[in-house]
């Protein structure tokens, strides 16, 4: 297959603009003075808002009729000697997350606009932020494994910073913990990306770093077995540390705990997913054959990481910590729809980082507003919630239930079919261990509903405190309800009416990911 | 009758840069001796715009020359192909931003600025001899162009003990260093019957390489560019030279010294001596583990900010002797452009976190890592473009140092190989080791208050600086977007094999 050198046209022009925007908009808020606060955040708002805009002419213009076909292509040579290219386009895959990312930096500037975390500096901040925004965006879209890595790699810096001079008073362990183990997990990917790109070659063709390019030419036909696994397992370890999945997922709880109010949100709602999308678009189609023989781990991983999370979350004295660990469970369901390689479980997969990127990213906007309020997130020292501030309380009581996979809100739709997915994986996969798996994983939505409704009864029920019990507590305020109304609309929209995003995700799963597997056994 | 005397060919076109440099030279010393002490920095300035007017003949000559011959000169002894091209470009701009560095730096101190400028620029005449210098004479007599200078450069503020210090030890080791070369290179003009690169090549590929003397000179050769590239175990210079010498010197040695001696390297490796890779692949082996790890481990512990650039220095020139270790005669063009490539993006993020160090330095006057606590609080600019530089030295994308990374771990997969994948191994641990004690660094500047006294009003820089620093920052942030410039420049340095 020859690249399409797509021409520019609008439309792909748009897809590459709401790319950049960010960057660009980041670039001139460095050069606007500090002094003037309200031109920074406006400027901020302003440039987060046109992404968005550029985003929705995408979501409008999207042929929905043809999901799995790549659009809005666009490839340009970038880095001629080691044929890589600015490869890009948009399937639905990419749309929901690609959409996530956009929302959830605008609702994360709106809901800062006056709550700033210490020191301060709403212009590095905001800065920040937006380079992230190009980071998350670029990752989702990219179809070359070097662009890939250069955006995965660029969401890094902002967060590592944001935590360490924002963050709570641990915020230098927790940054550099962050940093190292996404890093280490990096570098072996990159060794993983030059080994797919110098194997790739040969035979008359040209190596390579594209992705629908190396899909294609069935990687795993021509390479070793163990070469191939030794392939995969670079992948999976960059990859798996960024979900993060258990055994490597300790860098989270202490990032997360440590993180601002809106780095954890993005973090939670956005970044946790470059892991899980880098399985589904790269990893699993380029390699189906390896892909199998790790599905088992993957899938005893995952089911692992859903009870241990689980009995992570049971014990914690800190509402932030505990939302994190539910995190790792929560990732581990999504994992564990991805482990059985078939249409059904990666479609719950992915549906599960849309609503877990909608809820959870919820959860860490009201443990923000009760840490603004009370000044702690002390399980013990709260309470009485309902009473001092009903609205927030009960905001807190439907996302513990969107949490939960209460039927009839979108958390529900990526917890139970991936558990139902587990009961039949991919052709040549072990049943029995999958089913195995599919018990373990449903004790883990009982516990689920236990430390969630636990966390709700201790935290919003019974009476105030007495430390708190004259302490006058705000109730919801304008930018809150700006910045949430949108994701709880989701959270309620997307559980009443899954078939929106199933209906994009399915066929570009079917194309774009299960083909491969498929293929592999025959 | 004797033969009438047949006056060489000489190039003009090819001799260009050298020419302009070496005029330059003259009009700066005349004008130096006609000026009195207070326009001195007139000097400076000639000596910089002539860097600039040396830089045009390159152009011209590219222009040229891409697609066409190397120019040969001197019976192959000196020669101006794409490699020696693209190196000698590299070696003028950073060449330039150094003195763009040391404009107020030296004149502020009240050193001798009319020396220092001519100084600078013989040295840099040297370098930009080794990267056309292809037999043993010439590069070694470019090596002592270049090195002499160095030396009393390290020593230029000559009532500070330090400064003393780093120039003798500099001076001793470099001597030592020489000595231990011209042996080798004896050995090997003995052996071959030869001086020129491309003959010695050609010899040491046949029967007369497989003396195991041979093995021998190679090894000493090799050792006395160690010393100058400062790779472990030959390094213990480095860091008090790099800490007692006037920082713009130590941006100098740091760099261009340390690109020359990798150019000399690459000259005599690629050229001369791949003909018995099996002896220069396990030196060059031992020597890239040994000086990054090394590098990496000492710089970890440093508590003053130079020695700790130092160190990274140390580290980085490890990671540009990886091609080195692999290398193969049949695709060596991958393994030079990877070097190249390393090359060119180390100077500008490096010559840049100097720059970063000397303004800093301007207002603390310390280079404690202590003293750059709490920088973001009241110098946001700066703190901002010290992370650039270290996180592009450490290679995180989107800086230009990532490409730099990447290409030498790329090389490593070109001829796969058991030794590669181990040396891969060891770059992967180094690149961990190394991005911690960069984000040290950065943690004092960001995550940590300033200390109590420390004057935080806002101070202007000096133009050339900003400069300076507008040119490194640049390049280091537009580079890592767009390492296609860089990897194409490194695709064509060619190293002329005749």
């Amino acid at each position: 297959m020859a690249i399409i050198d797509g021409n520019v046209n609008l439309d792909n022009a748009v897809l590459s603009v709401a790319t950049f925007a960010p960057l660009a908009g980041a670039a001139v808020l460095g050069l606007l003075p500090k002094r003037e606060e309200f031109l920074v955040k406006a400027w901020a708002l302003g440039t987060s808002v046109f992404t968005l805009l550029c985003g929705l002419y995408l979501v409008l213009r999207f042929d929905y009729g043809n999901a799995g076909a790549p659009q809005f292509e666009r490839s340009h040579s970038w880095i001629d000697v080691i044929n890589s290219n600015y490869h890009v386009f948009m399937d639905g895959l990419s749309l929901p997350l690609f959409l996530l990312s956009m929302v959830i930096t605008t609702l994360c500037i709106i809901y800062s606009w006056d709550h700033w975390p210490e020191p301060r500096n709403p212009k590095a901040f905001l800065m920040l932020m937006l380079i992230l925004e190009t980071g998350m965006l670029g990752s989702f879209i990219a179809e070359d494994l070097i662009l890939f890595f250069v955006f995965f790699e660029l969401v890094l810096l902002p967060m590592y910073f944001m935590i360490g001079v924002w963050g709570g008073e641990q915020r230098q362990y927790a940054s550099l913990k962050f940093f190292l183990f996404t890093l280490f997990g990096s570098a072996l990917m990159i060794l993983s990306f030059l080994a797919l790109y110098f194997k790739s070659g040969g035979a008359g063709l040209e190596p390579t770093f594209d992705i629908p390019m190396l899909i294609e030419r069935g990687m795993s036909d021509t390479l070793v077995r163990s070469t191939e696994l030794l392939i995969f397992g670079g992948l999976f370890m960059g990859f798996a540390i960024k979900v993060p999945m258990f055994p490597f997922h300790t860098w989270l709880p202490d990032a997360h705990t440590q993180a601002p109010t809106v780095g954890s949100v993005i973090l939670a709602a956005v970044l946790l997913k470059l892991g899980t999308y880098g399985f589904i678009r790269i990893a699993i189609p380029i390699l189906p054959a390896a892909a199998k023989e790790y599905a088992p781990l993957i899938a005893v991983l995952a089911t692992i990481g859903i009870i241990y999370g689980a009995l992570g979350c049971l014990a914690q004295k800190d509402m932030k910590r505990l939302i994190a660990f539910s995190s790792v469970a929560h990732m581990g369901f999504v994992m564990l729809g991805i482990a059985t390689l078939t249409d059904y479980g990666i479609n719950a997969a992915v549906f599960g980082m849309v609503a877990h990127g909608l809820i959870t990213g919820m959860l860490f906007f009201v443990a923000g507003s009760v840490k603004e309020r009370f000044h702690t997130l002390e399980i013990r020292r709260l309470g009485g919630l309902l009473v001092q501030a009903p609205k927030l309380g009960w905001i807190l009581g439907f996302c513990s239930m969107a949490s939960l996979g209460l039927p009839g809100l979108a958390g529900f739709w990526g917890e139970f079919p991936a558990i139902l997915s587990t009961f039949n994986p991919a052709e040549g996969l072990s049943v029995a261990l999958f089913r195995t798996c599919m018990v373990i994983a449903s004790i883990g939505t009982v516990l689920a509903a236990g430390y969630l409704l636990w966390l709700f009864q201790r935290t919003a029920f019974g009476t105030p405190k007495e430390e708190w019990a004259t302490t006058e507590v705000h109730d919801v305020e304008r930018p809150e309800w700006l910045a949430w109304a949108p994701l709880l609309a989701g959270i309620v929209l997307f559980g009443i009416l899954p078939g929106i995003v199933f209906d994009i995700t399915d066929p570009a799963v079917n194309e774009r990911v299960t083909a491969a597997v498929v293929a592999q056994g025959k | 009758m004797l033969a009438a005397f047949q006056a060489p060919h000489l190039d003009y076109a090819a001799l260009g840069p050298e020419i302009v440099l070496t005029a330059t030279l003259v009009v700066a010393i005349c004008v130096d001796l006609a000026l009195d002490e207070r326009s001195k920095v007139w000097v400076t300035r000639i000596t910089g715009l002539g860097i600039l007017l040396a830089t045009l003949p390159i152009f011209y000559l590219a222009d040229q020359g891409i697609s066409g011959e190397a120019r040969v000169m001197f019976g192959g002894a000196y020669v101006t192909d794409t490699f020696a091209l693209v190196l000698k470009a590299l070696l003028l701009i950073s060449g330039f931003v150094v003195f763009l560095l040391s404009f107020d730096y030296i004149g502020e101190g009240d050193y001798y600025e009319g020396e220092f400028a001519y100084m600078v620029l013989s040295s840099l005449l040297g370098m930009v001899v080794m990267a056309s210098a292809r037999d043993l004479v010439t590069i070694f007599v470019a090596l002592e162009l270049l090195s002499i200078p160095g030396y009393l450069l390290a020593g230029w503020r000559k009532r500070d003990q330090r400064s003393n210090e780093a120039s003798l030890k500099y001076y001793l080791l470099g001597v030592l260093a020489s000595a231990l070369m011209l042996y080798g290179m004896s050995l090997i003009y003995g052996f071959t019957g030869s001086l020129v690169l491309t003959d010695i090549g050609a010899k040491l590929g046949g029967p007369a390489g497989d003396k195991p003397i041979v093995a021998v000179a190679i090894f000493l050769v090799i050792v006395g560019f160690a010393f100058k590239i400062s790779a472990v175990p030959f390094h213990l210079w480095a860091p008090d030279t790099y800490e007692g010498a006037p920082t713009p010197v130590t941006a100098f040695l740091s760099v261009a010294s340390k690109t020359a001696g990798f150019i000399a390297l690459l000259e005599l490796t690629f050229v001369a001596f791949l003909g018995r890779g099996d002896v220069t692949r396990p030196i060059f082996w031992v020597l890239a583990a040994l000086t990054m790890t090394i590098g990496n481990l000492t710089a970890l512990r440093q508590s003053n900010v130079v020695r700790l650039l130092a160190y990274s220095s140390v580290a980085q020139a490890g990671f540009i002797l990886v091609p080195f270790a692999v290398a193969t005669r049949d695709e060596a063009q991958e393994y030079i452009g990877s070097a190249v490539v390393y090359l060119l993006l180390y100077a500008g993020m490096n010559l840049g976190a100097f720059a970063v160090v000397i303004a800093v330095a301007r207002r603390t006057r310390s280079g404690a890592i202590a003293s750059y606590r709490g920088l973001f609080s009241y110098a946001p600019g700066l703190a901002t473009t010290f992370s650039v530089f270290l996180l592009s030295l450490a290679g995180i994308p989107p800086l230009a140092g990532w490409y730099a990374k990447f290409a030498v771990i790329r090389s490593l997969f070109v001829d796969f190989s058991v030794a590669g994948a181990a040396l891969g191994i060891v770059v992967a641990v180094n690149t961990a080791i190394a991005a911690a004690y960069y984000l040290q660094l950065i943690r004092e500047m960001f995550f940590r208050p300033a200390e109590e006294g420390v004057d935080v009003r806002p101070r202007p820089h000096p133009a050339p600086l900003v400069a300076a620093l507008g040119i490194t920052l640049t390049l280091t942030v537009v580079l890592g977007f767009i390492p296609g410039v860089v990897a194409r420049l490194g695709d064509l340095s060619t190293i002329f094999t005749g």
